[in-house]
This record gives C-alpha cells, sequence and structure tokens, in this order.
C-alpha cells in the first residue's frame, strides 16, 4: 500500500496511445467502474478519423478522458490530474492538458529512438526540463506486460496488445478502484478465447500490484460515492440513449419504429444499437444513400410508422430536399443529426454545433421545421420522447440535434420506469362510407394539424405529393392566393408549437449583469462556468434552450432582463445570429471551432471579462 | 340484403382530378390499362398505393382512387422501399419515367431491384424530358438534336432492361402504349409477380418526340419490327410470321424460316432460366438490326426484402413474446443511489 490514501473530490484522467492501444476500451472500463462505485462521471472520446493511421505517429494518437466525482459533475474536465501516455506521440499531443502537479505516467518502454522518429521529436521529450513540473512514473509497460502473461505462452505481438489492460490497472490501485468489474467484463467480452481473457485479467493484476508493491506514487486517491437522486443508475452514452429514447416513444405511441440510415460518422452507432432491438418492432433500413434513407423514412412514415432518420452534417445536407417534402407532406418523423466538424467532411470524428442554420433554414422554400438539441448524453433519451410528441401532435417532421461530444460521451442514467411515462396518443381517422362526406386528408384541428391517415383504411384514399395543396381538400393548386396562406399557416403551426413546450428555465436570478444563453452538448461547460461565477458572488445567470424552433414564449422578455447576454457555442455565432435577428438584442457570443468542446476555464475567463 | 362484396369497375379507380397531361399523351392509355388491370386483378383499393417521382409520368398517383404519393424527382423506389418494408399488407407500384429513373434516380432503381423489394416498377419510356419542355434523356438516341443539344447529343443511350437484368431483377418486361390488350395483361402479370416487377412502356410524348417509338406502333411496320416474348415458345416474327430469331454461337441473328430453317432452329424463350443471359441478349437487340421484343423477358422467384425484414422482427418477437422496455434499461451494469 502507499503510505496515505487522499481523499478528494473529483479527479479527472486521460489515457493517450496509439490509435491501435486500446485506449478506448480503458477509458470506458475506467469510466464504468466508477459508476458502479457511485461517482458521477463524463468522458470525452477524442480519436482520430483515420481507423489505424500510421502507428506511433502524432496523427494517429486516441485518447480518452473521464471525470469521475463524489458530487454532480457536468463535464470531463478540464485540466488532467492524470494523464498515462503509451508513446512519445501521445506525450506530446496531450501533455499541455496536464495540469501543473499533475501525475504523468508513462510506458518507458516505448520511448526509444524509433518511437521519437515516429512522432517526429528530436530527443527524449521526457528529459525536457519542463517535465519537472508534474510528477513523472515511469514504468516498464511492455517488458513487465510480457512477463506477467509469459507462463501463457504467447507471442510478444500479441502479449503487447494487453498493456492497455497493465496501464488500467495500474490506476485503478491509484485511484482505489475495484477490479472486479473489469474481471467481469474480461470474462463476459473473452470467455470464449481463454487465453486471451486470460493474458487480460493477468495484465490488469499485473498494473494493480505493481502499483501496490512499488507504492510508485506517495498517496492514492479515493473519490467518494456522488450524492445523486436516488434511483437505480447505468451509465449510457449519447447515441445509446438516443437510439433507447426512439424505441420507448414509439412503444409509449403504440407504434413500430422505422429507421431510414446510412452509416455516417458519428452517428453510425444508432443505426448499430437499434438494428439489436428488433423484438421491439423496430425495422432497420441501412439505405443506398442519405437521400434513400430519408425517403425511405417518409415511405414508413406514410405507412403510419414512427419514422426516423438518422445522419450527421454532411448527409443532413444531402436530405434537404425530402426533408422539404416532409414537411409539406405534414407527416410525423424524426431526423437526427449528430453533428460533427465541417464544413464539408470537416472533422468527422470531432465535435461542433456548426449545422444550426443548416438545419434552421437548409431547405428551398418556406420550410420551417421544430429544431430540438439534446445537452447530454443521458438527456437524449427524454429528447427522443419529446421530439416524437411533438411530431405526432403537430403532424411534422422534427430535427434533434446532437453532436460528436454527446454521442460517443457517457454519463450516469437515472433509470425511469416504462410504465410511469406518459403514453403519446395519437388518433388515426376511421373508415368512411360512400354516404359520409368526402375525406379532407388537409383539414386541420384545433393545433393545426392535419389527420394521419393510414393505408389500408377504407374510404380515406387521397394522394399527397410536393405540389402546393389546397387548403383542407389537398388537391394540387396552384392558386396564388391559395400558395401565400398555406405558407403562413404551415409556420403559424411550427409557431404554435411554442404552447405546447415548457417556458424557458433560468439558473440563477431572472435578472442581473449577464446572462448565458446556451444550447446542445455546451450545457455542461456552461453549468459549471455559471457556477463557479455565482459562487464568487458575480451577477451571472444560465439558461439553456431544448427547442431551437420554435423559442420558447418567455426568451424574449428574458433576453431584456440583463445588462448583457453572451452565446457560447461550438460554430462562429449561429445561434447568436437567430437571437439577433428574432430579438433586435445585441448578443455577444463566444465562438469556439476547434473540433472540441469548451473548457470551464476558458468559459470563465470569458464571462469574467463581460462583466468587467 | 345482398352480401356480396362490391365489385370495382375501371372507372372506380380514378380519382375526382382533372387528367392535366397533354392531349394525345402516351401517358392517357397507361392510366386506362392500369385502372382495367387492377380492376380485373380485384385487389382493395384502399390497400393499393402508387408513388412516384418527379415528370410528366409521375402525375399519375393524382389520377388514381388509391392512395398515393407524388414524391421527389428519381427517389420514388426509396419512398416505396419504406412504404413496403412498414406495410407489406400494401400493393405498391412505383410509376416513373426515363429521366426519373435513369438519370437522377438511377441509384435507387438499381438497389431498389437488387434487394428484390415487392413491388412493381413502370417505367415510362419516351425518350425525352418532357415536363422540363425536351432536353434529351438517358434513353435518346445518340444525335438527338434537342434544346440542350443543339449539335446532337454525344452520350450513349442506356436500354433501361438491360439496367434492370444487372440489378439481378426477378421479373422484367416491355409492353407499347398503344398495343392496349398487351399493356392491360402485363401490368397485371408485374402486378401478380412476387419481388421487384419492372415493366418498361414504350410510351410516346407527342409534343417534344413524336413517333420515337413509331417503327414499334405503326400498323405497316410493327410486325417487322417487334417480337413478342412467350415463354416456351420460339421467337417468330413479321407480318407473314416468316422471320425468327436464331442464336449464332453467343450473338443472336435474324434468320428467315424455310429454305432448311425450322421453327425448333430458333431461340425458344425461357422467362424462367435461372441465369439473366438470355434476358440480357434479348434486351439488346435493338431496331434497325434486330426487331425489339416485348412481353416478360424473365420471371423467376427469388427472397423478397420486405418479407425477410419482417420475418426477421417476427423471430425476434417470437424469440422473446415477454419482452419489455424495462428489461432493457436495465439490463448490463446497474447500481442503485439510495
Amino acid at each position: 500500500m502507499a503510505s496515505t490514501v487522499e481523499n478528494i473530490s473529483r479527479a479527472t484522467i486521460r489515457f493517450a496511445g496509439d490509435s491501435g492501444d486500446g485506449m478506448q476500451l480503458t477509458g470506458t472500463q475506467l469510466t464504468n467502474t466508477s459508476a458502479l462505485a457511485g461517482n458521477d462521471v463524463a468522458t470525452f472520446p477524442d480519436f482520430p478519423a483515420e481507423i489505424r493511421a500510421p502507428r506511433g505517429t502524432r496523427a494517429g494518437v486516441s485518447g480518452f478522458q473521464v471525470q469521475f466525482a463524489s458530487e454532480d459533475i457536468f463535464t470531463p474536465g478540464d485540466q488532467l490530474d492524470t494523464l498515462v501516455v503509451m508513446n512519445p506521440a501521445a506525450l506530446v499531443t496531450n501533455i499541455s492538458d496536464l495540469r501543473s502537479g499533475g501525475l504523468l505516467i508513462v510506458n518507458e518502454d516505448s520511448f526509444v529512438d524509433k518511437e521519437f522518429r515516429l512522432a517526429k521529436v528530436e530527443s527524449n521529450p521526457l528529459d525536457n526540463p519542463d517535465m519537472d513540473q508534474y510528477r513523472v512514473i515511469k514504468i516498464k509497460m511492455t517488458l513487465l506486460t510480457r512477463t506477467a502473461v509469459e507462463e501463457l505462452g504467447l507471442s510478444n505481438k500479441f502479449a503487447d496488445r494487453c498493456k492497455n489492460f497493465f496501464a488500467m490497472g495500474f490506476v485503478y490501485w491509484l485511484y482505489n478502484r475495484e477490479l472486479q468489474p473489469t474481471l467481469d467484463f474480461i470474462n463476459t467480452k473473452f470467455g470464449s478465447k481463454p487465453e486471451i481473457a486470460g493474458a487480460n485479467e493477468k495484465a490488469l493484476k499485473a498494473g494493480y500490484n505493481y502499483g501496490e508493491t512499488t507504492e510508485a506514487a506517495v498517496s492514492t486517491y479515493q473519490v467518494e460515492k456522488a450524492k445523486l437522486k436516488s434511483g437505480t443508475y447505468k451509465n449510457v452514452m449519447g447515441n445509446q440513449a438516443l437510439a433507447w429514447g426512439c424505441i420507448t416513444a414509439a412503444k409509449l405511441s403504440d407504434k413500430d419504429l422505422f429507421l431510414g440510415s446510412y452509416p455516417i460518422t458519428p452517428a453510425s452507432d444508432i443505426l448499430h444499437e437499434l438494428s439489436k432491438h428488433k423484438k421491439f418492432g423496430v425495422r432497420t433500413f441501412q439505405a443506398e444513400d442519405e437521400i434513400a434513407a430519408v425517403c425511405a423514412t417518409i415511405g414508413a412514415a406514410f405507412g403510419g410508422h414512427m419514422a426516423i432518420t438518422t445522419s450527421s452534417g454532411p448527409g443532413i445536407a444531402l436530405k434537404g430536399e425530402a426533408m422539404g417534402l416532409g414537411m409539406i407532406l405534414e407527416l410525423p418523423m424524426l431526423i437526427i443529426n449528430i453533428q460533427r466538424g465541417g464544413p464539408s467532411t470537416g472533422l468527422p470524428t470531432k465535435t461542433e454545433q456548426s449545422d444550426l442554420l443548416q438545419c434552421m433554414y437548409g431547405r428551398n422554400g418556406e420550410s420551417p421545421l421544430p429544431v430540438i438539441a439534446s445537452r447530454s448524453p443521458a438527456d437524449c433519451f427524454e429528447t427522443a420522447i419529446d421530439a416524437w410528441r411533438v411530431a405526432t401532435k403537430f403532424m411534422c417532421p422534427v430535427i434533434i440535434l446532437s453532436d460528436g461530444y454527446i454521442a460517443n460521451g457517457a454519463e450516469p442514467w437515472r433509470i425511469p420506469d416504462y410504465d410511469a411515462l406518459e403514453k403519446i396518443v395519437i388518433q388515426h381517422p376511421g373508415e368512411r362510407s360512400e354516404d359520409d362526406p368526402p375525406f379532407l386528408p388537409y383539414k386541420r384541428d384545433d393545433n393545426l394539424s392535419r389527420p394521419w391517415a393510414l393505408p389500408g383504411t377504407k374510404g380515406l384514399e387521397h394522394r399527397i405529393g410536393g405540389l402546393e395543396k389546397e387548403h383542407e381538400t389537398g388537391n394540387v393548386s396552384y392558386d396564388p392566393d391559395n400558395h401565400e396562406f398555406m405558407c403562413k399557416l404551415r409556420q403559424e403551426k411550427i409557431d404554435k408549437i411554442a404552447d405546447f413546450i415548457p417556458e424557458l428555465e433560468v439558473d440563477g436570478e431572472q435578472s442581473g449583469d449577464l446572462l448565458v444563453l446556451s444550447w446542445g452538448g455546451t450545457y455542461g461547460a456552461c453549468t459549471t462556468a455559471v457556477t463557479q461565477c455565482q459562487a464568487e458572488g458575480l451577477s451571472v445567470s444560465h439558461a439553456h434552450l431544448r427547442f431551437i424552433n420554435p423559442f420558447p414564449r418567455n426568451l424574449e422578455a428574458l433576453l431584456g432582463n440583463f445588462k448583457k447576454v453572451v452565446i457560447p457555442e461550438l460554430n462562429l455565432g449561429q445561434l447568436q445570429k437567430i437571437i439577433k435577428s428574432t430579438y433586435g438584442v445585441d448578443a455577444e457570443g463566444i465562438h469556439k471551432v476547434k473540433g472540441r468542446p469548451f473548457s470551464v476555464s476558458e468559459l470563465l475567463a470569458q464571462f469574467k471579462e463581460l462583466i468587467g | 340484403m345482398s352480401t356480396e362484396l362490391p365489385v370495382l369497375k375501371p372507372a372506380d379507380f380514378g380519382s375526382d382530378q382533372d387528367v392535366r397531361w397533354c392531349p394525345g399523351c402516351g401517358d392517357y392509355s397507361i392510366l386506362a390499362q392500369m385502372k382495367k388491370a387492377l380492376a380485373a386483378q380485384g385487389f382493395p383499393r384502399e390497400k393499393t398505393a402508387f408513388i412516384s417521382g418527379i415528370g410528366c409520368s409521375s402525375r399519375f398517383p393524382y389520377y388514381m382512387a388509391t392512395y398515393g404519393m407524388h414524391s421527389i424527382h428519381g427517389r420514388a423506389p426509396a419512398f416505396a422501399t419504406g412504404l413496403k418494408s412498414a406495410r407489406p399488407d400494401l400493393q405498391v407500384w412505383v410509376i416513373t419515367g426515363d429521366g426519373d429513373a435513369l438519370s437522377i434516380g438511377g441509384n435507387h432503381l438499381m438497389h431498389a431491384i437488387r434487394r428484390n423489394v415487392n413491388v412493381n416498377i413502370v417505367l415510362f419510356n419516351n425518350r425525352i424530358y418532357g415536363l422540363t419542355k425536351g432536353q434529351y434523356s438517358p434513353t435518346s438516341e445518340i444525335g438527338k438534336v434537342t434544346k440542350s443539344t443543339p449539335m446532337g447529343s454525344v452520350d450513349n443511350p442506356l436500354t433501361p432492361l438491360s439496367v434492370a437484368v444487372g440489378c439481378g431483377a426477378t421479373f422484367i418486361a416491355r409492353t407499347i402504349d398503344t398495343n392496349v390488350k398487351h399493356l392491360a395483361a402485363t401490368l397485371q402479370k408485374a402486378a401478380e409477380h412476387n419481388g421487384t416487377s419492372f415493366v418498361e412502356v414504350y410510351q410516346n410524348c407527342n409534343i417534344f418526340n413524336d413517333g420515337a417509338w413509331k417503327y414499334a406502333t405503326d400498323r405497316a411496320t410493327k410486325q417487322d419490327n417487334v417480337v413478342e416474348l412467350e415463354h416456351g415458345k420460339p421467337l417468330i416474327f413479321g407480318a407473314e410470321s416468316d422471320k425468327g430469331i436464331r442464336l449464332n454461337g453467343l450473338n443472336p441473328e435474324v434468320v428467315e424460316l424455310g429454305n432448311g430453317i425450322a421453327e425448333d432452329d430458333l431461340l425458344f424463350h425461357d422467362a424462367e432460366a435461372p441465369e439473366p443471359t438470355m434476358a440480357y441478349l434479348l434486351s439488346r437487340m435493338h431496331q434497325p438490326d434486330f426487331p425489339e421484343a416485348i412481353g416478360v423477358f424473365r420471371q423467376i422467384d427469388a427472397p423478397i426484402y420486405d418479407d425477410q425484414l419482417n420475418a426477421q422482427v417476427a423471430a425476434a418477437q417470437e424469440a422473446a413474446p415477454n419482452a419489455v422496455l424495462n428489461d432493457l434499461f436495465n439490463s448490463g451494469n446497474t447500481w442503485e443511489v439510495e
């Protein structure tokens, strides 16, 4: 045992190595183990777009960051308390995030000339005098792992693949984590391959024992359980929560779920997840392209399913025309955009919020669609259900915005009781006889919604299409007055959704010096930074938008209550543009397009500067 | 009281909308024969859906008293795939044209056919863009002079049926707008086939490409220029039924019967051949070297996309009849917070 165990409230750790080094798995295991230990957790996986970028290079570095805490946290942390690097490239690309005095854990075996050349460093970066500010622990992980698995008679190449488990074991010792959840994972995942399971188990234990035996650090750390709201929890990733939310929404509305999708990073995991749940009446269609995916979705919506399509910015661009059709057909469906760095192919594996204007306005003609944004991995579950409620109540496609940071990030999710969730009631019109008055497919109810008449229903045969429709009958109409009337009516319907959604809540005072207005995945960083401002006695409040189209009814009044409004976004000011043009408010912006989320410290500094 | 089910007549399949195709358009004939085919088939009107793309032909759904969707240029097969996957109980038709299906929608046509989605695709081929007022299409002949090709088009045309063969279509047929009996019979066969049915209709655009199929429709010439395929029968054509198609190695050739050439020497049509080689060869017979074939080129049974998709869902549900979402939510590692 190390001489002391230090109690801390939170810890931020990053594993960084080659994209083949298993860093994502290592980070995920530490996350799950910490969650099971009762901590609040938040993660940030960061990996290259290439599946196997050249080994040992800076481009090939893959990282996984996790923060676990005994208190509520909303971000994966800014500066690192502990950085584990498996090679020199990982060191040079990550070291700037390690706090002064932080722990640097190094696989010493990879700090050799050949690796220096691959990482394009002149000499051993560990010899750099700047390293003095860190507590460096050098471990011969490759050699120790080989020794640990020696008795299994594996080749060196094979043995070396286990060294991430050695690193994991060492960190488990350092943070007093239980080995059992990961031993169970190894058994489940590799149970059918005993030599792999055995090698990983030995490497994990070797790493743990190495720490204990050598007392490698002066003290180890203990993070107590977080005081979360009582209930049963599990760790969820954003895309998984979205998929489960969609399945749940379908069941709540007594519908089968249809997904039309084309593989695209970072949305594909929703397709993978939904494909596994056919027993809940889920049909997944991997289409020939993005356009076919959304068109099949519209076809399934016409047929009466809960139909959804999933993609990212480039795919949404291709879907634009069909989204406009969905709008004028006035059929319910969900269009899910997991945003990534743009423009064009951009930064496929990195996060950004730069598709907001695309989703708001990226269609020909007057084509308003509701836009709802999820704020965190667990929130994706409810976002999907809320979106489907709106889609069915107002008979329209609804766009859900998530992003790569939310999609791949994980956090504890308080598991709901399905039976306690509010049902989504949908009423399809019934059969008509020839004596009934003719069916009017575009006759509207109080919400301005038209009936969702299903093919197969006798007497309701009707035709829909992309041409302008006559009010009520839905027949093709080129009448100029009718066209203007219909454009306004469709807009009015979307505006009416504001009566149905909750008003915007304010974290802090209802008026003051500064209002931080945020949306989407920046929720965590904004919340944390605002909380710190408030703790320092500054007049800063926070409001986080879930619905961006339409805006909540009380937004305008709220904006007027503050001396300054600031909108932090991972783009060059897209919500800021909409707020300025909608309300004539001179909102400030904080903009970042680096493919990475905001850090709390950078927001904090800018908020303080704005208050002056 | 009568307990008999009402029998629908062709007129019962027409909607109350005015038909707005140009007078004399070949589309009228296809509309009329479609109504006849549907009435003859006796399938419920409310269980029938017509999905179209964009173009003159794609106005078709508006004129049918069934369910229908006038969708996006080229994408009708994708809409139909989604609808049929969700609602296998419906009879789904795709109405498309040469530009819609083969130009902007080539990708979706290919994939609907290769998946063998159980829909009926009817391609109105008039070898021109009509709705945009007369540009050349992917089936226009080389050298076609149009508004967009004043010096003649230089791109090689596609043969729709060759494309269908290449995609592994399980039902491939060709018919002609003016040959109304053949047209109605072909549509009915397409409806009866399980799997994707692909039907090309030679359709005359009397405004922008009048007479494109004259050789195949003119009383004086059609019998010499068209050979009607019948399963198990030799390929014989001509006003006097005195000409036939014979295979010379892998190449077809036109021969005259008599002078030592008997019917048994001719190519016998086998629509049910497992390999589509012969269907491809027939699709490549073009004027003026060969008569062009009409009828069913190929009809085979093969697994159907929407059947299998729904069978997987049914199998999963059967294997877990008591599946509840609370079990999904609580699967894997969970922990309690007091």
